[in-house]
C-alpha cells in the first residue's frame, strides 16, 4: 500500500529543464518512477531524458491526463507561482523541493492548496520514496529497501543516514517522507502520522526532528491522545545546538526557551515514544517494537 | 534580518501610525542644531539604535529634560557598548507621557500556517514576562494570510485589552497598519511594545521588525543584512556570511562541514557522544558544487577554533564528485595549513567521489562511526 506515492503515481517534473530538475529526472526514471512529462516555461516541445516538456501545466495535463503528483524544483523566486499552477491543474500530490522560498509565500500556497484538498510536501524537502514503487524526489535510490517501516523527517540528509542503516540492517521501509526544513510547512509530523496509521503496510514510524518549532511535541500530544497506535521511534537533531542560533534549517531555531531538545526529548518519552541517543541506535530499537 | 527601531517607525507612519516626533543623529552631528532645526523640545528620549534584544535595560535608552542633558546623554551613549555593540545612530524622540502601556506582536503560528497577533494590556514588559506573570492577559487571534486582518478583528482585540471609544478606533487603525507592516515587508515577527495610550489615541513608543531572510530580494530598499550591527554574530559568522557560508561558532576544537541542517546538527552530537567538542556548525546545504565546498573547507582551514576538521557527506542533491573536487581544490590551495581532515562520504555519486579523493592520497570513510572515531584519535 505504502502512502503519499506508489504504483499509480504519474509524475510531472516543473522546472525539468533546469540542473536540478533535469538531474533528478534521470534518477527518478533510473528508479522506476513514472515521470510523464515536464514543465518548463518557454521549453516547450523539448524532450529531457526522454521525456516531454510543455510550457504550462494545462498542456501537460491535456497530454497525459493520468498525471497525479508534480515536483517542483523551480527557483524560490518563481516557486509559488508553481505550486498554484500545478494544484490549479488539479494533481493530488504537490512535491517542494525548491529551498529559500519567503515564508508568507509558503503560508498562503500551503493554505490554497489545503482549501482545494491537495496534499503539498515541503518546501525545502527530499521528497517522498515508497521503495521498489516509486521515488519523487532528490534521495539517493539505492539506499532504500521496500519494507514495513515508515521515516518522516525534518531533514534530508539524516533522513538518508537512517534509511541506509535500517537498509543494512535488513529492515525495510514502507514510505519514507521528507516534510521539510522550513518554519511553514505543507504537511506536519501530526498530518503524516495520520496517514501513516491508517497504511496496511506500515508497521512502525521513525520520527526524526530537530531542534525549532513544537511539531514534535504536538506529534507526542497525539500519541498520547491514543490516536497513534503503532510503535514509533523517534530522534531529535541538535542536543548541541546553541539557543538563538539558526542551524542552517530556517525553521531551525530554539526562540523564546521553546523548541529545545530537552523539552521535545520529554515530550515525546512521556508519550511512551523510545528516543534514540544517536540515529545509528535507531535499527536496533525498531527491531525491538516490530 | 532586523530593521532598527526608526526604520520601523518611518514605515509605521508611512501607512499612517502617528509616531512620536523625533529626529535621527549620527556619530558626529551636532545634536543641539539637529534638535533645534526639528523643533524637538525636551523632555526628550535618547535610543540607541541597535538591534540586539533588551536594549533598555543593558542602558541603551535615557530620558533627558533639557537640550543641554540630551546632549551630554547622546555623548554618553555613542561611547556605550549595548551589548556589545556601539551605537552609530540615535533616535532623540518627544517623550509622550501617558496613561497607560499595551503590548501587540505579529508572528507566524508555524503549526497553524497562518500568521497570529498576540495583545496584552501589560506592556512594558517583554512577551515571555507576560506569559509568565500575567499569562490570561494575552489575546491570541489567528489572522487567514488569505484575507488579512479584519477590521472587526483589530476592533475585537482592541476592545479584549480594554480599549473603549476614541482609543479603540485609534488602536484598530495602529493594529492594520502594523499588520500591514507584516505582510508587506515579510514579517518573522512585527512587534511594538510598549503602545502608549493617550487620551483618545495610542502612540507606539517602540517598532521591531524582523524580516524573513528569504525576502530580502523583493526588498532592495532595505539596503541588505546589516550583519556587523545586528550584535548577533561572531567575528569569524560574520566572515561566513559575507561568504555565503552557513556556520555558527561553537566552543569545541573539531571543525565541522556536513550537508543539510539535520545531519550537520547529528554531526555535532555524534563528535560530542564520542567524547569530542565541535568548534562550529558549517552545513553546505542541498546541492553544492565544488566552488562552495572548496570555500567551506578552506574557511576551515583558517578559522583558528578547528584544530581539525571532520567532513560528513550524505549525498542526496548533493552529489560526492562535486564534493571530493571542492576538498581536493581547497587542500591544494591551503594544503599548507597541515589540519588533519577526516571524510565521510556516502550517497549519490559515492564512487565517483571516492575514486577523486583516493586520487589524491586521501581515504573517505563510508561509515560515519568509523570516521568519528578516526577524528579523535587524531
Amino acid at each position: 500500500m505504502a502512502v503519499l506515492v506508489g504504483e499509480d503515481t504519474r509524475v510531472i517534473v516543473q522546472g525539468i529543464t533546469g540542473r536540478e530538475g533535469s538531474f533528478h529526472t534521470k534518477l527518478m526514471l533510473e528508479y522506476g518512477t513514472k515521470v510523464v512529462a515536464g514543465v518548463t516555461p518557454g521549453k516547450g516541445g523539448m524532450e529531457v531524458h526522454g521525456v516531454p516538456v510543455y510550457d504550462t501545466m494545462e498542456e501537460a495535463v491535456e497530454a497525459h491526463p493520468e498525471a497525479n503528483t508534480s515536483i517542483i524544483f523551480v527557483p524560490a523566486r518563481f516557486a509559488p507561482d508553481a505550486v498554484y499552477e500545478a494544484v490549479d491543474a488539479g494533481m493530488r500530490l504537490v512535491v517542494v523541493i525548491t529551498e529559500g522560498i519567503p515564508v508568507h509565500e509558503s503560508l498562503r500556497f500551503i493554505n490554497y492548496a489545503k482549501s482545494r484538498g491537495v496534499t503539498l510536501i515541503g518546501p525545502n524537502c527530499p521528497g517522498v520514496i515508497s521503495p521498489g514503487k516509486s521515488k519523487v524526489g532528490i534521495m539517493p535510490g539505492h539506499i532504500f529497501k521496500e519494507g514495513e517501516v515508515a521515516i518522516v523527517s525534518r531533514s534530508g540528509t539524516l533522513t538518508y543516514e537512517v534509511a541506509y542503516a535500517l537498509t543494512k540492517s535488513g529492515i525495510g521501509q514502507s514510505t519514507v517522507i521528507g516534510i521539510g526544513g522550513d518554519p511553514v510547512i505543507g504537511t506536519s509530523f501530526t498530518e503524516a502520522l495520520k496517514m501513516l496509521e491508517a497504511d496496511p503496510q506500515t508497521r512502525a514510524i521513525v520520527l526524526l526532528g530537530e531542534i525549532g518549532g513544537d511539531m514534535e511535541e504536538r506529534a507526542a500530544a497525539m500519541v498520547e491522545r491514543g490516536e497513534v497506535a503503532k510503535p514509533i521511534v523517534a530522534f531529535i537533531a541538535g542536543r548541541t545546538a546553541p539557543e538563538g542560533k539558526r542551524m542552517g534549517h530556517a525553521g531551525a531555531i530554539i526562540m523564546m526557551g521553546s523548541g529545545t531538545y530537552k523539552g521535545k526529548v520529554e515530550a515525546l518519552a512521556r508519550a511512551g515514544i523510545k528516543v534514540a541517543r544517536m540515529p545509528f541506535d535507531i535499527p536496533k530499537l525498531v527491531s525491538e517494537v516490530l | 534580518m532586523k530593521l532598527f527601531e526608526y526604520e520601523a517607525k518611518q514605515l509605521l507612519a508611512k501607512y499612517g501610525v502617528e509616531v512620536p516626533p523625533s529626529v535621527l543623529v549620527r556619530r558626529g552631528d551636532d545634536v543641539r542644531s539637529k534638535m533645534l532645526e526639528a523643533g524637538l523640545e525636551p523632555p526628550v528620549v535618547v535610543k540607541a539604535q541597535v538591534l540586539v534584544a533588551g536594549r533598555g535595560k543593558a542602558g541603551g535608552i535615557k530620558l533627558a529634560r533639557s537640550i543641554d542633558e540630551a546632549v551630554e546623554v547622546a555623548e554618553k551613549l555613542f561611547e556605550t557598548p549595548i551589548k556589545g555593540v556601539i551605537p552609530r545612530l540615535l533616535l532623540i524622540e518627544k517623550a509622550v507621557e501617558h496613561d497607560a502601556e499595551l503590548y501587540t506582536a505579529i508572528v507566524i503560528d508555524r503549526s497553524e500556517r497562518k500568521p497570529v497577533i498576540l495583545a496584552s494590556r501589560f506592556g512594558g514588559m517583554d512577551i515571555e514576562e507576560i506569559a509568565r506573570e500575567k499569562p490570561e492577559s494575552i489575546v491570541r487571534r489567528l489572522i487567514d494570510p488569505y484575507v488579512g486582518l479584519r477590521q472587526y478583528e483589530a476592533r475585537m482585540i482592541g476592545k479584549k485589552i480594554g480599549l473603549t471609544g476614541k482609543a479603540l478606533a485609534s488602536y484598530a487603525k495602529f493594529l492594520q497598519a502594523l499588520y500591514r507592516l507584516f505582510t508587506e515587508y515579510d514579517g518573522e515577527l512585527a512587534e511594538s511594545n510598549p503602545i502608549a495610550v493617550v487620551e483618545d489615541s495610542v502612540i507606539p513608543l517602540d517598532a521591531r521588525l524582523i524580516v524573513d531572510d528569504n525576502s530580502l530580494y523583493r526588498h532592495p530598499e532595505l539596503g541588505g543584512e546589516r550583519i556587523e550591527e545586528s550584535g548577533e554574530y561572531t567575528e569569524w559568522e560574520v566572515k561566513a556570511r559575507k561568504a555565503g557560508l552557513t556556520f555558527v561558532e561553537l566552543d569545541g576544537n573539531i571543525g565541522i562541514i556536513s550537508n543539510g541542517a539535520g545531519l550537520t546538527m547529528t554531526t555535532m552530537d555524534l563528535v560530542l557522544e564520542y567524547g569530542g567538542r565541535p568548534a562550529n556548525f558549517l552545513d553546505i546545504g542541498g546541492g553544492a558544487r565544488a566552488d562552495l565546498v572548496k570555500k567551506a573547507v578552506g574557511f576551515l582551514l583558517e578559522y583558528p577554533k578547528a584544530e581539525k576538521i571532520f567532513i560528513n557527506i550524505f549525498g542526496g542533491i548533493t552529489r560526492g564528485d562535486e564534493v571530493a573536487k571542492g576538498i581536493v581544490a581547497a587542500l591544494r590551495d591551503l594544503g599548507e595549513i597541515g589540519k588533519p581532515i577526516v571524510v565521510r562520504l556516502a550517497g549519490t555519486n559515492e564512487e565517483e567521489g571516492r575514486k577523486i579523493l583516493s586520487e589524491a592520497g586521501i581515504e573517505a570513510y563510508t561509515d560515519p562511526i568509523e570516521a568519528v572515531k578516526k577524528v579523535m584519535q587524531m
